[in-house]
């Protein structure tokens, strides 16, 4: 690996993609304007349950500049949206997956469900058009708590969801868990609700589709984090259509947070109309558009019981989560609360039995699915509050009680299905606390106490399972694709070099921190190395971006790619230095003949695969272009702690963050800049979670009482606190780059820190529990409730 | 209805003939192909629509194309100098890592320079408060805050 002062690895290289967005000349779908394209409207149902008893779309079909309108009758013979993973229940049935039609089809069964595509030529004539649909709706009782949804009399979802249960599941050993309980000395319990949120990426959803008659072929533009997968699920699995003959491409890609990974009906019904009109379609969505119908995060309903011994080493912990799968199975909605939560419960600790059972309910609410950390954060919640407050309960300290537990050694088997291949949590328990100078934080409080502030230090020592894999494994678990990435490393004639990944990048800096390792490998400058993305007509194949794989899983594959590449250098380089392939080493982008000083650069080696007139031809193909297909091993195991300290005012209710350190091992690092980057973005979003951030439905009528950024509360700027983050190192070590991942944990750690930082303010004026987020509103009337008791 | 445009927009002018309802920032985007100015919520609320009217900062989104009749428009593309050499503030962003994905990005840009030329020596808190009507969901703003402090010292604010 080369040092950072030749720009490459381990240096904050400022990013390759940030002139065109400086400068306005980034390309978002919304920027893609096909000659003679129309607009669609989507006409969405104002019930949050409803049977459909007839649509008229006469009129609005006269309207001027109509071009075509759909409904769900239209569609027949267009199957419904699939989900990607198949839970299996603790009955051994396979979880119920009612049909998630891309147009309603009968029902309509949430606020905001796409009842009828407008096509027309101008966005203004498709809305008047839309307005003048007539819907005859039986308006039906409906159900938006996750819970309620599951008792008796609930109003029925759908017919093949019996209670509106999608599935029951557990792991881990319970009679074991059961036996530990009945010989511990203290049991810590809460119960904890994870709020609803709504992931509010800035550039909302859109999507361009066009048909050409001349090749009977298709074309999406689509903001979307994983074009490959999208094409693979419409063409395969929705419209039937030959994968060849459609070319997806997200382009510029104003962010994600999941939200942005799915398949959706808005974009599925566009390119089956794109033929029929045979005009381009485009779609953007309006904020309101977005509240109502991307797919939503979190939403569990969690009871956690926690038995220690008498000197508080962890026993055994019971989980019971209810989780919400709103109206319909969004693409990876059911492995979120299963695989990706239970399976993180053990946390940092060294637990030796746990017990989860999980039930997914179905909802009059939009879809939910994967929101940035996709039930890491939810587990870190959970496992993190649970320990604070045993903590508060056998009178402990914070860090005291997560060292007497922490695991130490490597690799380490959880009860719950995971290997953790390395970690070191007293090392970023340590610098969190230097950084967050928790050794003064007593005279911090007293201070706080004159001025009749509650001051409070919250910890979250959280871990996290990024680059979901093998693939093998996933699958025996329910998964319905593969979690392996490609990469692709063209080295044109004169050395310079084009990269095709099949990650994408949606403010991750890709561009930037392939590049950098590219660059490092090959010994070539940064500038002569770019990374093309996000477009199923140049890229060979991709399963794109989240859960914080990219590098890890991405980059490894075209570390992959690189390797081969500098193996095929060096047959060449054996043919044209004379000398044995075994005697050729490759460093600092130059091939030489050991213990001599022959050698070739890597230039020249590429212009002789190119130009190949003195070329071993008899043992090798001209050229130097080369693939590679990465499954991990094991998932990498991010790590860190939070800590957080906030000032809250008794008369207000006024939650302040004084200080937020995060210390995390995200093994080794590209790009210091990117990743300190990423960790203020998720903190944001945690904090967010944690303070502002709460999705509502009415309950009577399941009406979106949060659809605006005036009843939304998002972080802004005056929010939130300039932030110190640090990182230690302990490689990952079953890739090459030793890379785990970045993307998720501020988002994952930031909550409990929060919340746990609130609940030790609070203790002074004897609130004992608070639920997110923690509005000046709902601290107050505790602080109140607490006087009253 | 239609009405009968005219202003300056990044140092040219323009006019045309557009539906009475349209509005600025659409305008800017389909009739003058200028699409680094966004749209993120049609509501005021999230700024990545911010321009410059008259030297100050507006949201596009919210004002008629008509009522910026006779103005002087400044848009993201304006900002560069014609060799392509970015503003000041531009160059910040990059420099501090002040953008991800980049959606937001030329609203805050435009933000930014209108709250340096209003507050000269601005201290954090002041730069949060004025960065309110900006929304930013992948830096944090940690960055964002950084990259105004040094935009606005290479500018002489």
């Amino acid at each position: 690996m080369g040092a950072p002062e030749q720009g490459v690895i381990g240096a904050s290289v400022r990013r390759k993609e940030d002139y065109r967005f400086l400068t306005g000349s980034g390309q978002f779908t919304d920027d893609v304007n096909p000659p003679n394209h129309t607009h669609a409207v989507f006409l969405r149902s104002p019930h949050a349950h409803a049977k459909i008893r007839k649509i008229d779309t006469a009129k609005a079909k006269g309207m001027p500049g109509v071009v075509g309108i759909f409904t769900g009758a239209d569609l027949e013979g267009v199957n419904g949206l699939p989900c990607g993973w198949l839970i299996t229940g603790t009955d051994g049935k396979p979880m119920n997956e009612p049909p998630h039609p891309v147009l309603a089809q009968g029902k309509v069964r949430y606020v905001g469900d796409q009842v009828a595509i407008v096509i027309a030529d101008t966005p203004n004539q498709a809305k008047d058009a839309a307005e003048a649909i007539e819907v005859d709706y039986e308006v039906l009782p409906a159900v938006v708590n996750c819970v309620d949804a599951l008792k008796p009399g609930a109003p029925q979802i759908h017919d093949g969801a019996p209670g509106n249960k999608c599935y029951t599941w557990a792991l881990g050993d319970k009679a074991a868990v059961d036996a530990a309980f009945a010989k511990a000395a203290h049991v810590s319990k809460l119960d904890i609700v994870n709020n609803r949120l709504i992931p509010n990426a800035i550039e909302p959803r859109a999507a361009v589709a066009s048909f050409s008659r001349s090749d009977d072929s298709y074309t999406l533009y689509v903001s979307n984090q994983n074009p490959h997968v999208e094409r693979l699920l419409m063409t395969a699995f929705v419209l039937g259509l030959p994968e060849h003959k459609v070319r997806v491409i997200a382009p510029d890609v104003g962010g994600g947070f999941g939200s942005k990974i799915y398949l959706y009906g808005e974009e599925t019904a566009m390119v089956w109309a794109s033929k029929r009109v045979n005009r381009p379609i485009k779609w953007a969505a309006e904020r309101s558009e977005s509240f109502l119908s991307d797919a939503h995060g979190r939403d569990h309903v969690t009871h956690v019981e926690l038995a220690l011994d008498k000197d508080a080493k962890f026993l055994a912990m019971r989980v019971h989560t209810t989780a919400a799968m709103g109206a319909y199975l969004s693409t990876f909605a059911s492995c979120i609360p299963t695989i990706l939560y239970a399976t993180l419960l053990a946390g940092q600790y060294t637990t030796p039995v746990i017990y989860a059972e999980v039930t997914a309910s179905f909802t009059n609410t939009a879809p939910v699915d994967a929101y940035r950390g996709a039930g890491r954060p939810e587990a870190t919640y959970v496992v993190e509050r649970i320990v604070h407050q045993a903590g508060v309960d056998l009178g402990i300290p914070q860090n005291e009680i997560r060292r007497r537990n922490f695991i130490r050694t490597f690799p380490y088997q959880t009860p719950v299905a995971l290997v953790y291949d390395t970690g070191d949590y007293d090392q970023t328990l340590d610098e969190a606390m230097k950084m967050a100078d928790v050794k003064a934080f007593p005279a911090r409080q007293a201070e706080a106490a004159k001025r009749g502030k509650l001051r409070g230090i919250g910890y979250a020592a959280y871990i996290e399972a990024c680059g979901i894999a093998p693939s093998a494994v996933a699958g025996a678990l329910g998964a319905r694709a593969g979690l392996f990435e490609a990469g692709e490393v063209r080295v044109h004639p004169t050395g310079s070099v084009t990269v095709f990944t099949g990650s994408h990048s949606h403010g991750q800096g890709h561009e930037t921190t392939f590049a950098q390792v590219v660059a490092s490998k090959l010994g070539i400058p940064f500038e002569n190395v770019d990374i093309v993305h996000g477009d199923t007509g140049r890229v060979l194949f991709g399963m794109g971006t989240y859960g914080s794989r990219s590098l890890a899983v991405g980059g490894t594959a075209i570390v992959k790619a690189l390797d081969k590449i500098i193996a095929k250098g060096k047959k060449i380089a054996a043919h044209l230095l004379e000398a044995a392939e075994s005697d050729i080493e490759f460093k600092d982008g130059k091939f030489s003949v050991a213990g001599t000083d022959k050698s070739k650069t890597f230039g020249e080696i590429a212009l002789t695969a190119y130009v190949p007139h003195n070329y071993p031809h008899d043992k090798l193909e001209p050229g130097l272009n080369e693939m590679a297909f990465y499954d991990p091993a094991n998932f990498t195991f991010p790590a860190g702690t939070h800590i957080c300290e906030v000032e809250i005012d008794p008369d207000t209710g006024v939650v302040g963050i004084v200080n937020f350190s995060a210390c995390d091992d995200f093994g080794n690092i590209i790009n210091p800049m990117i990743v300190e980057g990423q960790v203020h973005g998720g903190l944001t979003q945690g904090i967010g979670q944690a303070l502002l951030e709460n999705c509502v439905y009415d309950k009577d009528t399941g009406q979106l009482l949060t659809g605006s950024y005036m009843d939304y509360a998002m972080p802004r700027a005056d929010d939130v606190p300039s932030f110190k983050v640090g990182t230690k190192v302990t490689p990952c070590t079953h890739n090459p780059l030793g890379a785990k991942g970045c993307g998720e944990a501020g988002a994952i750690g930031a909550p409990a820190a929060l919340m746990n930082a609130v609940h030790d303010a609070l203790s002074s004026a004897g609130v004992k529990y608070i639920d997110m987020p923690a509005s000046p509103h709902r601290v107050w009337s505790a602080i109140q409730s607490a006087k009253r008791a | 209805m239609s009405v009968s445009l005219s202003l300056t927009v990044n140092g040219k002018k323009v006019g045309a003939d557009v539906d009475s309802r349209t509005l600025l920032v659409d305008y800017l985007r389909n009739e003058l192909g200028l699409t680094g100015t966004h749209v993120g919520c049609d509501t005021g609320q999230c700024g990545a629509c911010t321009v410059h009217l008259d030297g100050n900062a507006i949201k596009a989104c919210t004002i008629l194309a008509a009522q910026a009749n006779g103005g002087n428009i400044v848009t993201i593309e304006g900002l560069a100098e014609p060799d392509g050499t970015m503003h000041p503030m531009q160059a910040a962003f990059k420099d501090c890592h002040g953008l991800q994905c980049g959606f937001c990005t030329p609203g805050m840009v435009m933000s930014a320079i209108d709250l340096v030329n209003r507050h000269p020596k601005a201290s954090e808190q002041t730069i949060r408060e004025e960065l309110e009507g900006n929304m930013c969901r992948c830096t944090g703003y940690h960055n964002i805050v950084k990259a105004v402090q040094q935009g606005a010292a290479a500018m002489g604010k």
